[in-house]
């Protein structure tokens, strides 16, 4: 196998710097919230990338002698997956008790907000 | 020599870099968020062709249709446009460009994709793969270490959900308040 080789690592890296990027790049909470979902997609998309084994199939049982990719980063990333959606969770909870309190959700707008 | 999935694989990362772009580029945060679903969505299309279907199955279900509709609620709450920014944006491009140039320094080394060699199936895998029908008696191995060999880690994330929905549940009581003390002045 000679094309695919580190390819799939390059793009993660690609899309995980996209996500860094959006969260550096805006002022606004809830599009910084999507950049770290983006960001965190794409660890998720490099594990898996790396339980793959070539000629291999999904972990669960079959005939005896067949190849399985990896899965342990399987369940790794499972885990990740649902405390990614709870720290969503409390991230746009926190959003929305600072529209609440401010009556903005852009960092430069709040901070102008703390210091009158 | 380059297979039928492989050639899959590379399409939906192709496809994954340009939604990447898009949701840079976009500065309405309707479309961000629709766009994010679909980014969630063609990646567990992509878990689909690494066999890796639970967490398929899971990305699907939770990242792009739990988190999403997250998201929703609260850009119905928070209004759907973004300011455009007034300082300009070099810094950030400058720092993600040396990050991911470092980063793909340190791939450099890294074993290739799909390598039965690679140190990460060498160790504890093969026993879980091997053993884990006879000693925990489920089809899926997934499910076997999830549940069972790594049962301790599973308590831990229900934890951490618990913890989360305190969290959200005090911080919208408390928004909720606001609220109806807006009401009633």
């Amino acid at each position: 196998m000679i094309l695919p080789g580190l390819i799939n690592y390059w793009v993660v890296v690609f899309l995980m710097m996209s996500g860094f990027y959006v969260v550096m790049s805006t002022g606004n909470l809830v599009k910084k919230m999507v950049g770290l979902t983006l960001f965190q997609t794409s660890v998720f998309i490099f594990y898996i990338t790396m339980g793959k084994v070539a000629g291999g199939t999904a972990p669960i049982l079959a005939a005896p002698g067949t190849s399985y990719s990896n899965p342990l980063p399987h369940v790794l990333i499972l885990t990740a997956i649902v405390v990614g959606i709870a720290t969503t969770a409390v991230g746009m909870a926190l959003i929305i008790r600072i529209k609440e309190a401010y009556g903005t959700i852009e960092d430069d707008e709040i901070q102008a907000a703390e210091q009158s | 020599m380059l297979e039928m999935t492989d050639l899959v694989d590379l399409a939906l990362l192709l496809f994954l870099a340009v939604l990447a772009i898009t949701i840079a580029k976009q500065r309405n945060l309707f479309v961000v968020v629709i766009v994010m679903g679909f980014y969630s969505l063609v990646s567990a299309a992509l878990f689909t062709v690494l066999d890796a279907v639970d967490v398929a199955f899971t990305e699907a279900a939770v990242g792009a249709g739990i988190s999403t509709v997250i998201m929703l609620a609260t850009l119905l709450m928070v209004g759907t446009e973004e300011k455009t920014p007034s300082q300009p944006r070099i810094l950030p491009l400058l720092a993600v460009v040396v990050t991911g140039a470092f980063l793909v320094f340190g791939t450099l080394d890294m074993p290739h994709y799909g390598d039965p060699q690679a140190p990460i199936h060498q160790h504890v895998a093969p026993r879980y793969i091997e053993v884990s029908g006879d000693e925990i008696g489920v089809p899926n191995i997934v499910t076997s270490v999830l549940a069972s060999y790594r049962g301790y880690d599973t308590l831990g994330e229900t934890v951490v959900i618990f913890t989360a929905g305190v969290a959200v549940l005090m911080l919208m009581g408390q928004a909720l308040r606001f609220r109806q003390r807006d009401g009633d002045a």
